[in-house]
């Protein structure tokens, strides 16, 4: 654990601590389990599980208010045919369409996210990212999903990666903090391992794989190695602490196998989406797709599904 | 109106996701395959094998006597001498590849029934053992034609006849790296497969009559000890080789002393699995988690004690601890089943006997929480910790799903320790330092050294024994050296 204040000795302390990481053997656990084979009463429920912890997501710069409003309208009914299936848990925007979100969810329950600190790259100074996480509050976001400075975190300087992760943190307010690493820009796992100690040390709610920018985004073997850093961290503090993988999952085979993975490392605590997200753009029609062929046997054109 | 309600902490099961076995057809009654069609045994003596997962009646098959023995050996004699020896090695490796696509066409029928006769889990039979049966006929297949590029200037030559006696562990693997080798360097084989599992070697009978293999190069006859006794002591054998029990291995040498039949055993094991304290921590539970409960812990080669550093013993065994509840055990045939059923009630007691002699000693241990089946042979998942060099289950091989986990300091006292038993089959070593991988590598008495992980198998490497875990080498060049005449014979 750490000492505070933190120092720059402390975060090497904290960072050599962390257990390394063996890539072959930590593929081959994700090979292994994902073979699970998932059928039938436990496919239908993991996926509208993977539905109610979506956070669905547009992050373009040609979002536009109309965009935003379509999005708000898929995750408060994914499917405008039925009505039983769960909301998505949050849409996630660019703070400039926060308000928009926010109106159009009402009291839905559907959460506003909304990325901040010069998402993605995070590459302006501290002073501004704070104000960009005010702004963001102020404006309605239940949810903040921050960058880490990477450039800092492959320099050494864990201090300064820490302090911001910190600050942020104090600024959030009331809000969530999601802690995006950016784990495609890392090189390692032994990185993936170390960054996610150093995020949820500074008081991250959530760890987030990816920023959806940078390929590869969300991948199994990373998630893997986070989801057992949130285990040692809960060994050690008893907090638990959630997991956001993001970009790149666009099937719901691929999702099933993230849920396989969460439920194999950390258990049924963490099964809900107050402990999990999905972090997709494109995710949830197929997840919509493949109930429908669950419960009806057949596979339904593309076109009954709407695009929004 | 919508459903807003959060789902929390969903406890999510796995609906049972079954292999159906209908493509496997099982005959009532075996008899024995002996010069290319199958035979009744000549005192008509049947015996049954069961699923040890239900104790269901699969099938009978022939318990050959000493006759159909010599029935046997005279056919492979014939065969080798007639067919098969004089035959160019490029013909004989058209007929091994023939057999390892066909086995690769019926991966799953042969995966299917290798889960039904032993009680492994279908993962594994259709993941790792046939896919590893047809990968070592390939193998040897291309080395047929190219034993004078193996072994230069010694123009190397068969043989003859070879008697081979294999365990119930890995039926169909450890036929391959008998028979595989064996043809390729040219011999005919007399093959013995275990008492509890002989269906799979009479399904590749079968395989072996499609695939137009010459009759009499391979024969396959079941049967329990006394068969095995009966191939062992029969005069016109040239070669013995014998995958099982320490115990029987010995008698087995004495028996043919004298004779100049040539041997190779592979016996019993008591692996290391070491971890040293600057371990990647969570892939080393995984490699103690495979090295110790894949194909319940039957593996000779078996990571069964677990030697971590002193200073992250409490970590490591808390960790063991939480991942033994996440084992999956049960029906076999379910496709996410982890750890399936012991493979015989004899088996079943032998590991029963073992753990109570480690409760006897007063020695803590933890179990897994499974549920166990109630018909057929069962054992959860255990782990003794705290274990002694002195205590029983520190010694002795009980090749089933328990751990005996023990503490070192230094490496030296690891080497010490892991190499202070009888045995000398395999060693796992868990550390992030290279060099300590090639230091501890030099020292550890074991045929197989694992590093950072356990469990791996290819035909291009040689495996075998030191000391009491036996002695020549399956797989890779040195697998051929003991089917071919040369300077070492």
């Amino acid at each position: 654990m750490l000492t505070q204040p933190a120092t720059t000795q402390s975060l090497r302390t904290l960072v050599r601590s962390v257990p390394t990481v063996d890539e072959v053997a930590a593929k081959e656990r994700v090979a292994a389990l994902g073979k699970r084979s998932i059928k039938k009463e436990s496919k239908l429920s993991a996926l509208r599980m993977v539905i109610s912890m979506m956070d669905l997501t547009t992050l373009e710069g040609k979002d536009t208010p109309g965009k935003v409003r379509q999005l708000c309208s898929k995750g408060m009914r994914p499917d405008p045919t039925r009505q039983d299936l769960p909301t998505v848990a949050a849409i996630c925007v660019y703070p400039a369409h926060i308000a928009t979100a926010r109106a159009a969810l009402g009291d839905s329950g559907v959460k506003v996210a909304s990325v901040a600190t010069y998402f993605p790259s995070g590459q302006v100074s501290l002073e501004v990212k704070v104000d960009d996480v005010r702004e963001a509050v102020k404006a309605g976001a239940d949810e903040i999903d921050m960058v880490i400075d990477r450039g800092a975190f492959l320099a050494g300087d864990y201090l300064k990666v820490f302090e911001e992760i910190l600050a942020v943190r104090a600024a959030c307010g009331d809000a969530h903090l999601k802690v995006i690493l950016e784990t495609g820009e890392l090189g390692t796992l032994d990185n993936v391992r170390r960054a996610s100690a150093i995020a949820m040390a500074g008081g991250a709610h959530f760890i987030k794989t990816s920023t959806g920018k940078v390929s590869p985004a969300a991948t199994l073997p990373v998630t893997l190695v986070m989801l057992e850093a949130i285990r040692e961290h809960h060994a050690a503090t008893g907090e638990m602490i959630g997991m956001k993988p993001a970009g790149g999952i666009r099937t719901a085979k691929d999702s099933i196998k993230y849920l396989v993975l969460l439920s194999e490392t950390l258990g049924s605590a963490w099964m809900s989406n107050e402990w999990f997200r999905f972090g997709a753009s494109s995710l949830l029609n197929d997840v919509l797709m493949q109930i429908r062929w669950l419960e009806t046997g057949r596979y339904q054109s593309p076109d009954y599904f709407t695009k929004d | 109106m919508t459903d807003h309600t959060i789902e929390k902490g969903i406890e999510w099961e796995y609906a049972p996701s079954v292999q159906g076995a209908e493509m496997v057809s099982i005959a009532s009654t075996y008899g024995l395959f002996i010069d290319g069609a199958f035979v009744d045994p000549t005192d008509g003596e049947m015996f049954p094998t069961i699923n040890p997962a239900t104790e269901e009646q699969l099938s009978s098959v022939a318990a050959a006597g000493v006759a159909d023995i010599d029935l046997a050996v005279k056919a492979a004699r014939s065969a080798f001498e007639n067919v098969w020896g004089p035959m160019k090695p490029a013909e004989r490796a058209k007929y091994l590849y023939r057999i390892a696509r066909l086995l690769q066409e019926r991966a799953r029928e042969f995966a299917i029934l290798e889960t039904l006769d032993g009680g492994k889990p279908i993962k594994e039979s259709r993941d790792i053992d046939i896919p590893l049966v047809a990968a070592y006929f390939f193998y040897y297949a291309g080395w047929a034609d190219k034993l004078d590029y193996a072994f230069p200037g010694i123009d190397p030559k068969p043989i003859g006849v070879a008697g081979q006696i294999i365990p119930w562990n890995f039926p169909m693997l450890m036929l391959a790296w008998k028979i595989a080798p064996a043809l390729a360097a040219g011999n005919t084989v007399v093959l013995k497969p275990a008492e509890t599992t002989p269906l799979t070697a009479l399904l590749f009978a079968q395989l072996c009559a499609e695939a137009g293999l010459p009759d009499g190069v391979v024969n396959i006859v079941t049967g329990d000890g006394r068969t095995g006794a009966a191939i062992v002591e029969h005069p016109d054998i040239d070669k013995i080789a014998f995958t099982g029990s320490t115990g029987v291995g010995k008698a087995i040498r004495r028996a043919i002393a004298g004779t100049g039949k040539k041997l190779t055993l592979e016996l019993g094991g008591k692996g290391a699995h070491i971890v040293f304290d600057d371990a990647p921590l969570d892939q080393a539970v995984e490699g103690v988690i495979n090295g110790i409960f894949f194909n319940q812990g039957h593996v000779c080669c078996a990571g069964s004690r677990l030697l971590v550093q002193e200073s992250i013993r409490d970590q490591l065994l808390d960790k063991l601890r939480s991942r033994l509840d996440t084992l999956r055990v049960g029906n076999p045939l379910d496709k996410n089943t982890d750890v399936g059923a012991i493979n015989s009630a004899a088996q079943l007691q032998r590991i029963e006997a073992l753990v109570a002699s480690g409760r006897d000693a007063g020695v803590e241990m933890f179990q897994s929480s499974c549920d166990l089946p109630t018909k057929g042979f069962w054992y959860a998942p255990t782990v003794f910790t705290d274990v002694s060099q002195s205590h029983r289950i520190a010694q002795e091989e009980i090749f089933g799903p328990v751990l005996a986990t023990m503490t070192f300091r230094t490496p030296d006292e690891a080497i010490e320790k892991a190499n202070n038993t009888p045995y000398g089959l395999s060693a796992g070593v868990w550390t992030t330092k290279g060099s300590r991988i090639l230091w501890m590598a030099d020292r550890l008495r074991a045929g197989v050294v694992w590093a950072n992980t356990f469990n791996k198998f290819d035909p291009t490497s040689p495996f075998g024994g030191y000391k009491e875990s036996g002695f020549g080498r399956e797989g890779g060049r040195h697998g051929l050296l003991p089917y071919l005449e040369g300077p070492w014979s």
